[in-house]
């Protein structure tokens, strides 16, 4: 805690009195800069945070710090262009913070986001990156590719590796060169791919998604591939939960297909069960 | 988990890197689906010079992309390309000088580059920051049961196939004992002509020619 002492000691010299505005500019770079958080004033802020993210303090004492989070995420591309599936269960712990949770950005109309771990954190990012991708587009004339909005995100991430940042994300878009799907996530990993699920559920709804994925999928049976995966995850994952929402990506940008209360979803599917349709 | 083999040879040199992107538990990427451009864990530092990289995610990306663009800055700035040797100095010395730092960089690597005065060359590094000039390597536990099938049947005058087919047996040591699901490896060759992607050795390759055989 000297680092502290030391701080306060600072602040409360009265014969330096711009150390005020200086010490406070210090700290709240974040207003000027967004991309810039303010970091505590540690000796080394990553190995404090990543401590505390921890959930223990330097004696191996407990602090209520520590926050889980659970989600499941999923996103797919196939021949029609891209399909995202989210849940909508915010939770801190065992407590459920919100059962209507957007976590599908709409970055811009041919950009989608998806949210999975600290939702601050990925709230936070994802403006930032909406801001970026619109300042290059005004600058530019031209929109973002999706690999380099990526880019610019992860390596934004990348600057707090080890903090305790919480994310995992994944973009989806369509650009010149086509439909692309990436995933990013706080450990500064960002991977482009054809099949991504991110999350506490992701396991189940890999399972689901895998065993019925297909390149020629057509976009109902893709929405409904999607759709199902979610389901299965909120079903078996006590995290995810709450309303199952999907979009698609098209060449002419976004399109929210649906949000279904994963309630209704689950009698659905098993009155189809009962009657032998699936 | 992952794993890298180099091995060099009288005139080239042979580089593998699976081609798996793991998180904890789960793969979120084999391979099996290639995208468009996705380069993997084999970086181009130059004409003439390849870095395999494996380690911590993110650190690897940033580590390599770092070390390939201040070999890139080094060319403009004097003519002249940093040799295989001074190149893998170069990001020897980058790595000691960021493990004393706040944030080191967890990164194994293995150089492979053809120097035109002195041939084809391998340098093993780790995150450590050891840096050794060898005639084969690997990082990661596929490692262990490759240098063995090296040790036994490496000859430093192999001819390209030759080569490929040494390449090959370590894969299906690595596919026949180690635990972790490592399907598709990625090959490049360096030599006097440059770099060349070789035909991946994944296991579907490799049933194919089994079948055929039998």
């Amino acid at each position: 805690m000297r680092e502290w002492s030391q701080l306060l000691s600072n602040l409360v010299s009265h014969h330096r009195p711009h150390n005020y505005t200086q010490e406070i500019e210090a700290y709240s770079r974040n207003f000027i800069n967004n991309a810039q958080l303010a970091v505590p004033p540690y000796m080394n802020p990553a190995e404090k945070l990543s401590q505390l993210a921890e959930g223990t303090d330097e004696a191996g004492k407990h602090l209520k710090i520590k926050f889980d989070h659970g989600t499941t995420t999923l996103g797919f591309q196939y021949k029609g262009g891209i399909v995202l599936a989210v849940d909508s269960r915010a939770t801190g712990g065992q407590f459920i913070g919100s059962s209507t949770m957007k976590k599908i950005v709409e970055i811009n109309d041919y950009l989608l986001g998806t949210l999975a771990g600290g939702a601050a954190d990925c709230v936070y990012w994802d403006r930032v990156l909406a801001k970026q991708c619109r300042t290059y587009e005004l600058r530019n004339r031209e929109r973002i590719s999706i690999a380099a909005a990526s880019k610019l995100l992860s390596n934004m991430i990348y600057n707090y590796k080890g903090m305790g940042l919480s994310i995992g994300m994944m973009l989806a878009g369509w650009d010149k060169r086509g439909p692309s799907l990436y995933y990013v996530d706080s450990e500064g990993a960002r991977t482009p791919g054809k099949v991504f699920s991110v999350g506490s559920g992701s396991i189940y709804a890999f399972g689901a998604l895998d065993s019925g994925y297909r390149w020629d999928l057509t976009d109902e049976e893709a929405y409904e591939l999607g759709r199902r995966s979610i389901y299965h995850a909120t079903h078996r994952d006590a995290y995810s939960g709450g309303i199952v929402r999907v979009y698609h990506m098209k060449p002419t940008g976004w399109v929210h297909i649906s949000d279904e209360d994963c309630k209704d979803l689950h009698y659905m599917y098993q009155d189809q069960k009962q009657k032998g349709l699936n | 988990m992952e794993c890298l083999i180099g091995i060099q040879f009288k005139d080239f040199a042979l580089v593998a890197a699976d081609m798996t992107t793991a998180q904890s538990i789960m793969v979120m990427k084999n391979g099996t689906d290639f995208v468009v451009s996705d380069e993997q864990k084999i970086h181009k530092m130059s004409d003439k010079l390849i870095m395999a990289v494996s380690g911590e995610s993110g650190d690897t990306t940033q580590f390599s992309e770092y070390i390939g663009k201040n070999i890139q800055l080094y060319k403009m700035r004097n003519g002249y390309e940093l040799s295989p040797k001074a190149a893998a100095l170069f990001t020897r010395r980058n790595l000691a000088d960021y493990l004393r730092s706040r944030t080191p960089y967890f990164v194994n690597l293995l150089m492979a580059g053809y120097d035109d005065n002195t041939g084809p060359e391998l340098y093993f590094i780790d995150y450590l920051a050891s840096c050794v000039k060898v005639p084969y390597a690997a990082h990661g536990y596929g490692g262990f049961f490759s240098l063995s099938i090296l040790d036994r049947y490496y000859k430093h005058d192999l001819t390209e196939e030759e080569a490929y087919i040494l390449m090959k047996r370590c894969v299906r040591e690595i596919h026949k004992r180690l635990i972790v699901n490592l399907p598709n490896f990625k090959i490049q060759k360096v030599s006097k002509e440059g770099i060349k992607e070789l035909e991946p050795i994944t296991a579907k390759n490799l049933a194919t020619e089994d079948a055929d055989k039998a």
